[in-house]
């Protein structure tokens, strides 16, 4: 599917200005479980999507935020490229706007880099109905603020993003999925070790006991590092489908109805109970439990982390780690700088958003 | 938007009050010892401040923050000065404020592959200090050895391996800084991802326009086990340029990927005798890093890829001496072409690599027709160019004529949808190109991010984001023309 509807876009957010109206912006719907809940009519941008450019040779894509991420994926496939951060697809779903705004990157992400870190440039229509441009379809770009990564997480409270380029990578050659039973604390320390060195890491989770790493690149590179390295090498198939559990959050450690912490800390961060999930080579950490936000806040201080409650739980309280007042305010003065009337997404990030 | 002109204090009475919070020998008046700082890399763009300070606390630093914040005193964040927009050009009613003394490494953490520095460190200081860990800061601008870690950030900075390892942006987790008000705050954390907006993202290659950085944790990579250089001669620009786009589309990302033109390799070549071939038209050089059996595997594909798209020689380096070698070339072009003329002006555009050879040949053309000549030397795998442009400043008119030259190679830059700064900064130098890229309204956005961190005007004003007023007249004058 190609469709432009843009302009219609532009008159809805106009509409919503004059009105004072707040807006719900939806995609796929398939990231709802994220954030707070948030009121507001729904605009709708499925239907804005399409592929507006690709060209293999300079690494580069631009399509409408609405687009399933599959059917870019679909495209990818074709040249052997794909989207470097390995998003979550979520039954095919999520789209390429969403992905953006809730920086939603998969288990590849501390070696290639999160959606923002891939972002080139953007359309976006802000509160005043604008429909602006900013950065482009080069590597390199440091004209203007660079508004197009920041919207990176912002949870569409800045503005209606339209249209992103990013870059994208070539597929490795080869990949090979390591198992080690360890501990936690032992499974760590291997990676700290191991990230120390130069291999072709590019996925690293612990759960159940189980350290998995895959490895990912030239033949013989990925041949010499499992070498070097030993543990079981994973069935092909079954490790396919074991990063695409970690991905999609479809792992039964996720099949859980309890509120679900996510602790983003630095990887090599001491163990934090058997119970957790260990993903992103240690930088994130998942938990479990029944436990207010500002309890887990608490927890976070000496873990030097942020907490957020990322599934479940009381999603009418604040889910993301609170801010200290200088920064609060900036939060507050730069959205008004975007979204002068409050229209978009009010309080998804933050009660007070 | 208020450009901080309302000002209050006088320079004996700004004097005083900085007296307060600074102790003497942090505070600089008298015109000699002033004069150094009356510009930064690009010294067509002078101004003399009225005072600089280089404190030595983040306490101190705050003070000065606030008192010009109160005042409002224009305040422009000054680190090592080799800037190439003018973005740390004093203002000739403010404060510089020097990071010079802010230069300690304070932590590396080796485990978590990160270190905590001060932005007075100089880029390459921090590869220095952790080398002994194996480890690295990949961002390399070719100024490595000078500029300041706190100039990267506020620039976004690249460098020859950015092509794989990402600029600044990149490779910053975190980061502590003064807001236009003196708040102290920390953006970013430990981790890879916080809470709230992306600031990171925002605020680096901000241009020191929406705080000040006080101190950075900087990731740092493994350093690759092997890297090896292929060197390739072409006789065509045209050639080499679509040879970049080749490599790349062959799925290898190389560690960097650089162009000569045949000004720039001879010029190099004269000046340190790397054994560049000097009938080539122009050179590559592609650097292949990794674990030894990638390097073995695609340095291979590479030789055979330049022999099939007609290189005429190709040369690879044997050993880390031989590949130092080569690079010194390429490193040392800048001062190199220096020699051949008695002023150059670098260009920074960038471009879609399939648009390289089409930019080059109107470049050539535009060269004709300005009777200047440029040389070539860049980042061909991200598509940044770095036209020199060759001219003589004591010729009456010819600095006029190659900032005319140059503007119009950006205007080029854009219209092919390429950007009219890779990674050198608008500052004062782009501000007539920044209409080109951007229309009223994108700009009036920038002015409202501006107001939200500072909304006095006070953090180096004048700078980044022209005034819509004055856009609206360089458009007219174009129109004109
Ligand atoms: C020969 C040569 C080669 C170069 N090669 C490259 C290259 O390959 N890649 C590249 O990207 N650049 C390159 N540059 C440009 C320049 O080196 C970079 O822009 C560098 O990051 C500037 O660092 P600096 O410490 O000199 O900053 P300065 O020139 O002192 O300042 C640059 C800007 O940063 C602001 N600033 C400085 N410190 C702070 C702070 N602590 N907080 C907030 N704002 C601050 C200043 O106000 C100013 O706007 C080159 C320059 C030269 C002269």
């Amino acid at each position: 599917m190609n469709k432009d509807i843009s302009s219609e876009l532009v008159d809805q957010v106009s509409a919503a200005k004059s009105t004072l109206q707040p807006l719900n912006i939806v995609g796929g719907g398939s990231k709802e479980f994220l954030g707070r809940v948030s009121e507001g009519q729904p605009l709708h941008m499925r239907e804005h999507c399409g592929i507006v450019d690709y060209s293999p040779s300079e690494l580069v894509m631009t399509a409408r935020a609405g687009t399933p991420l599959v059917d870019l994926i679909d495209l990818l496939d074709q040249h052997h490229q794909m989207l470097a951060f390995e998003p979550p697809l979520y039954n095919g779903q999520a789209t390429l706007g969403g992905t953006l705004a809730t920086n939603s990157s998969g288990p590849s992400r501390p070696w290639r880099g999160a959606v923002r870190d891939s972002v080139l440039g953007i359309r976006l229509i802000n509160g005043e109905g604008q429909h602006l441009r900013f950065g482009g379809v080069v590597m390199k770009n440091v004209a203007g603020y660079d508004l197009s990564r920041f919207q990176a997480g912002a949870m569409g409270s800045l503005g209606v993003i339209t249209e992103v380029s990013f870059k994208v990578l070539p597929k490795p050659a080869t990949e090979k999925t390591l198992t080690f039973e360890l501990s936690q604390a032992d499974a760590i320390q291997k990676l700290t070790q191991w990230q120390k060195q130069p291999k072709p890491i590019s996925a690293a989770v612990w759960v159940d006991g189980v350290l998995s790493i895959r490895l990912s690149g030239a033949q013989r590179a990925v041949d010499g590092t499992s070498r070097q390295w030993g543990g079981e090498l994973m069935d092909e198939k079954e490790a396919t489908l074991f990063w695409e559990s970690i991905r999609e959050q479809t792992h039964r450690f996720f099949h859980d109805s309890r509120p679900l912490w996510r602790f983003s800390v630095k990887s090599s961060l001491a163990a934090t109970g058997d119970d957790a999930m260990v993903d992103w080579g240690g930088a994130i950490r998942w938990v479990r439990r029944e436990a207010s936000l500002p309890n887990m806040v608490q927890q976070a201080i000496p873990m030097e982390g942020q907490v957020s409650l990322y599934r479940n739980g009381d999603r009418e309280a604040e889910v993301f780690a609170p801010l200290p007042t200088p920064m609060k305010q900036l939060h507050q003065q730069i959205k008004r700088a975007m979204d002068p009337y409050g229209i978009f997404n009010p309080g998804r990030l933050y009660s007070w958003l | 938007m208020k450009d901080a002109s309302d000002i209050t204090l006088t320079k004996p009475q700004i004097l005083v009050e900085l007296g307060r919070v600074l102790p003497t020998n942090c505070i600089i008046e008298d015109e000699e010892t002033l004069r150094p700082y009356e510009c930064d890399g690009l010294s067509v763009y002078c101004e003399m401040p009225l005072v600089v300070v280089i404190p030595e606390t983040v306490q101190q630093l705050q003070a000065v923050v606030r008192l010009c914040h109160q005042h409002a005193i224009p305040l422009v964040a000054r680190g090592a000065g080799t800037g190439l927009c003018a973005g740390a050009m004093p203002h000739a009613q403010g404060v510089v404020v020097s990071l010079a003394r802010f230069n300690r490494i304070i932590d590396i953490d080796e485990d978590a592959r990160t270190a905590r520095v001060q932005p007075g460190v100089r880029n390459l200081a921090i590869s220095e200090a952790v080398g002994e860990f194996g480890l690295y800061y990949a961002p390399d601008p070719s100024s490595q050895i000078a500029c300041t870690i706190g100039g990267n950030v506020a620039e976004n900075s690249g460098g020859v391996h950015c092509l794989k390892y990402g600029l600044t942006v990149h490779n910053v987790l975190a980061f502590d800084m003064l807001t236009a008000e003196g708040d102290l705050v920390t953006i970013g954390h430990q981790g890879l991802d916080g809470a709230g907006f992306d600031l990171l993202a925002l605020l680096i290659g901000s241009e020191g326009m929406l705080g000040i950085v006080t101190e950075i944790t900087v990731k740092l990579l493994p350093r690759p086990e092997v890297a090896q250089v292929v060197m390739a001669a072409f006789d065509d620009v045209e050639k080499a340029a679509n040879a970049v786009a080749d490599i790349i589309g062959a799925g290898i990302i190389p560690g960097g990927l650089e162009m000569m033109d045949s000004h720039a390799i001879r010029a190099a070549e004269e000046y340190c005798h790397a054994g560049y071939p000097i009938d080539a038209e122009a050179l590559l050089l592609c650097e292949i890093d990794g674990t030894l059996e990638e390097v073995q595997e695609h340095i291979l594909r590479v030789e055979n890829l330049f022999r099939q798209l007609g290189a005429i020689a190709v040369r690879t380096s044997n050993n880390e001496e031989e590949r130092m070698l080569l690079w010194k070339g390429r490193k040392s072009a800048f001062p190199a072409v220096g020699r051949i003329s008695p002023d150059y002006y670098c260009m920074d555009g960038t471009i879609p690599r399939s648009q390289l050879s089409n930019v080059l040949k109107r470049m050539n053309e535009m060269s004709e027709q300005y009777g200047l000549r440029v040389a070539n030397v860049f980042h061909a795998g991200d598509g940044n160019l770095h036209p020199l442009i060759l001219f003589d400043a004591n010729v009456p008119g010819e600095l006029e004529k190659t900032e005319e030259f140059g503007g119009k190679i950006l205007e080029l830059c854009v219209e092919v949808g390429g950007c009219i700064t890779g990674e050198h900064g608008v500052g004062v130098e782009k501000l007539r190109q920044m209409h080109a890229q951007f229309n009223d309204e994108e700009l009036s956005q920038f002015h409202r991010i501006k107001e939200a961190f500072d909304p006095k005007g006070i953090l180096n004003p004048g700078k980044g984001i022209p005034v819509l007023k004055r856009c609206q007249e360089y458009r007219s004058i174009e129109a004109a023309k």
